[in-house]
């Protein structure tokens, strides 16, 4: 490796990635005699809003929507997945760097590799998510004469869940276990995240557990053991006192 | 073509804790440094402040303020036998990236090491004698005491602001201390910071028990404080976004709050950001670094033509630069020759989930470290005679946060989805408490790292490769002490526990630990060491290495107050010695 040059394709390559792993306004700079001070360079995250969807299908919100549902029921606990806007946090999700596996090492060879090695496949989150999808209303076209997921009773929503959780929901390519996985994870952050990011709409998921959000200080609180905490949670740009809070 | 640069005294490849350290260090020795950095600038007020910090999608799940594996990652298998595959995404271990490195997204606990550690491999042979060592396990000592590290020990705690209660004040047992930390000259810097409910329970059932919890020393500032650089941190707020975020108080012992706005100033120091050294350079000898090569964020190549070439980039990433560079003789497990990536080692995590029924722990009410340790099953603490293992682990009851999204805790037969999950989830949050183990991991023939034949980096370069699995010294180390963790969760009165102890293989699909050790080690033989007790290289003797590559093998605490005093032991050589006549520090 002593002396190993490196060629005029890798460096161009390497320099549009690196550029692509940074959104911000971050560019290499030699600095030196003062802390350098440049606005903006960690802009709130833009806030999603309902309406149209960045990436699904109507029909693939339809399912997701379904999924997150019978995920996170709606009951006294808690509004259900939809309504609290999974679907509409793992749409801009799937539309963002998290669908494009931006920053993960996607080259090849792909391997299956043991359990251990961990993450090997070559789609993307936004496609496993469309092929995935794409062969649970498959399944169940068959399955419920003629119905997709999103139109079969919660009951045998359940249970297809159940059957993909398990592994044994044969999809013909997708792996079931894996897409439950994703689409589970991804349903617990659109319950849990940050308001900004689509899901969690009134920050249903915080209340539900008492979470205080992005309240940032609780020192007057350390040592008052087994008392509630009493404020509301607060977003990042969503507050119940706020005005502009719709 | 590659354009030159005009020549400086000093390059540090990584500008994190130790590069940080060594430049204000060595720019007031007056010295001309330049750091290069691969991953961009950082600071509070423009990259943390607290309107966007408590973000746990970005930072805690997406990991924003990382290395992401697509600028360069590690190849993994457990055995030589197998391929090994690229970590593709990061879970098990997260490397830093950006000014500041793992000091911005760590949580702060800043421990010294037992002070057998340091001769690990002496003190078990007097003991249990040399049968007591595997055959296949290459312990070794470090080069130095811990007597001798003391004083530099006590300089990072200073520069940090550490929090905490001595347990040893020149060799006199103080109460609410660690008693079997190593003699101290001082006490911290600053007063333990105040406990949660979760620690305070773990705390009294341990006192229970006969064991002596203490306050963990925590980079967390417990009030207000300025450090001999000059430079004020304010009060940590128990915010409950600490690890893997920065922080937004200046309350987190960082870089950024500890050195930067001292070094800064300075005109004999610049800064690089989003460039990658791509390797040090050496003369027609072998024998002499000329300084580095690296790629800008455009593509551009530059050489940076320097006397002094200090690599302090994250453990595992400084055995590449070494590899890649042609630095020291790469180790070959299948001989034990060479010593480049040899003794790799990491931290043998455990865990114990004790449910205490009405509780409100409030577990988003807290700093990183926050929290109550107990060394009593911690390195040669204990009688080991008949155990059949050796080292041990810190037992830890810590409240790092309540982020729900990856801070839930549930026992395996909870409904996983569901109305009974949001029912379990509801109720588990405020009253199951996770305590932990961090263990110590010794180094074996076959635990190395080596360079990928297959895979690459963006610019070309073969990534590194890990080959590492659970040897059953750790594994039985980790048995015993989870049993002890979790007869404390009893004694907490527990309604339900969980105690799971480490098992093979060792896989990368669950975050354990960052405290990656090795396979750059200093001692005092060049034929079982990287470097000499200076982390000067043997084989080049201007390059200096700093960072956990250094740890001959792994011990069940935090690694960075080792980190730490390294660094100064190591800078207090060149500043006193090197710079006087360059040359090897310790004769080969």
């Amino acid at each position: 490796m002593v002396g190993h040059i490196l060629s005029r394709r890798h460096l161009l390559s390497s320099a549009a990635l690196i550029a692509a792993l940074y959104s911000s306004s971050a560019s290499a700079a030699a600095i030196s005699g003062q802390l350098p001070w440049q606005p903006d360079t960690n802009a709130m995250p833009p806030q999603v809003k309902p309406g149209t969807w960045a990436y699904f299908t109507p029909d693939e919100a339809a399912a997701v929507e379904a999924l997150a549902d019978r995920l996170i029921p709606a009951d006294e606990l808690s509004p259900g997945g939809k309504d609290v806007g999974v679907a509409a946090y793992i749409d801009a999700q799937l539309a963002g760097d998290f669908g494009k596996d931006t920053g993960l090492y996607m080259q090849p060879p792909f391997a299956d590799g043991l359990p251990g090695q961990g993450f090997q496949s070559a789609l993307t989150p936004a496609a496993r998510y469309r092929k995935s999808i794409a062969a649970l209303n498959d399944y169940c076209r068959k399955a419920y004469l003629g119905k997709v997921f999103a139109d079969i009773p919660a009951a045998d929503q359940d249970q297809i869940i159940s059957k993909m959780e398990a592994g044994t929901l044969s999809l013909g390519g997708p792996n079931s276990k894996a897409f439950f996985q994703l689409v589970w994870q991804n349903t617990k952050e659109g319950f849990f995240a940050d308001p900004i990011y689509g899901g969690n709409r009134g920050m249903a998921g915080w209340k539900m557990i008492g979470f205080p959000g992005a309240r940032y200080d609780y020192r007057d609180w350390v040592e008052k053991h087994n008392q509630p905490y009493p404020l509301p949670p607060v977003g990042m740009a969503d507050h119940p006192d706020w005005k502009s809070h719709v | 073509m590659a354009t030159k640069l005009p020549h400086k005294d000093v390059v540090i490849i990584g500008l994190g804790w130790t590069g940080s350290i060594l430049a204000y260090e060595l720019t007031g020795a007056g010295l001309d440094v330049v750091a290069i950095e691969r991953g961009p600038w950082r600071d509070t007020a423009t990259d943390f402040p607290p309107a966007t910090a408590p973000d746990e999608l970005r930072y805690g799940v997406h990991l924003d303020l990382f290395q992401r594996p697509a600028q360069s990652t590690v190849t993994l298998r457990n055995k030589t036998s197998q391929t090994a595959l690229p970590v593709r995404q990061f879970i098990s271990f997260l490397p830093g990236n950006g000014v500041g490195g793992a000091g911005v997204h760590w949580n702060g606990m800043t421990y010294r090491f037992s002070e057998s550690d340091y001769q690990v491999k002496s003190h078990v042979t007097q003991r249990y004698g040399k049968s007591a060592i595997p055959d296949d396990m290459t312990l070794q000592d470090y080069p130095m005491t811990y007597a001798e590290l003391e004083p530099h020990f006590d300089k990072f705690e200073k520069l940090l602001g550490i929090g905490g209660k001595a347990g040893n004040l020149r060799g006199t047992i103080q109460k609410g201390g660690d008693p079997f930390e190593g003699p101290r000259t001082n006490e911290y810097p600053n007063p333990p910071d105040k406990q949660p409910l979760g620690p305070t329970l773990f705390a009294k059932a341990a006192e229970t028990l006969g064991y002596h919890p203490f306050p963990v020393p925590s980079a967390n500032m417990s009030q207000s404080y300025t450090n001999p650089l000059g430079v004020t941190l304010g009060q940590c707020s128990f915010c409950g976004f600490c690890e893997r975020f920065g922080c937004g108080n200046y309350a987190k012992s960082s870089p950024q709050t500890c050195v930067l706005p001292a070094l800064m100033p300075r005109k004999n120091f610049e800064a690089r950001t989003l460039c990658n050294v791509t390797r040090i350079n050496l003369d027609s000898t072998g024998k002499k670094a000329t300084g580095v090569t690296y790629v800008d964020q455009h593509g551009a190549e530059f050489t940076q033509p320097a006397d002094l070439v200090l690599v302090c980039s994250f453990s595992f990433n400084a055995v590449h630069m070494l590899l890649v560079s042609g630095i020291g003789k790469p180790y070959d497990p299948t001989t034990g020759k060479g010593v480049v990536g040899r003794n790799y080692a990491y931290q043998c995590t455990s865990g114990v989930l004790v449910k205490l029924d009405n509780t409100l722990l409030n577990p988003f009410i807290s700093s990183g470290v926050g929290g109550m340790a107990l060394n009593d099953f911690n390195g040669d603490n204990f009688d080991h005679s008949g155990l059949g293992f050796i080292g041990g682990a810190v037992l830890q009851a810590t409240q790092t946060g309540g982020r729900p999204i990856t801070q839930i805790n549930s026992f395996g037969d909870d409904p996983k989805w569901g109305a009974g999950w949001k029912k379990s989830v509801k109720e588990n949050y405020q009253t199951i408490y996770a305590l932990g183990t961090q263990g110590s991991v010794y180094p074996y023939k076959d635990s190395y790292l080596d360079l990928d034949p297959t895979y690459k980096d963006p610019y070309g370069v073969p990534l590194l490769r890990m080959t590492f699995d659970w040897h059953p010294n750790e594994l039985k180390m980790s048995a015993f002490v989870t049993e002890k963790l979790a007869d404390v969760g009893k004694a907490m009165g527990a309604s339900r526990l969980a105690a799971s102890s480490r098992k093979a293989p060792y896989s990368v699909t669950a975050y354990q630990t960052t405290h990656n050790t090795g396979g750059a080690v200093t001692g005092d033989n060049p034929h079982t060491s990287v470097v000499n007790k200076f982390g000067q290289s043997w084989d080049v003797h201007n390059v200096f290495v700093y960072g956990a590559a250094l740890f001959p093998q792994n011990s069940g605490m935090n690694p960075t107050g080792t980190v730490g005093a390294l660094t100064y032991f190591s800078v207090d050589a060149i500043k006193s010695q090197y710079l006087k006549n360059p040359g090897p520090l310790v004769p080969v």
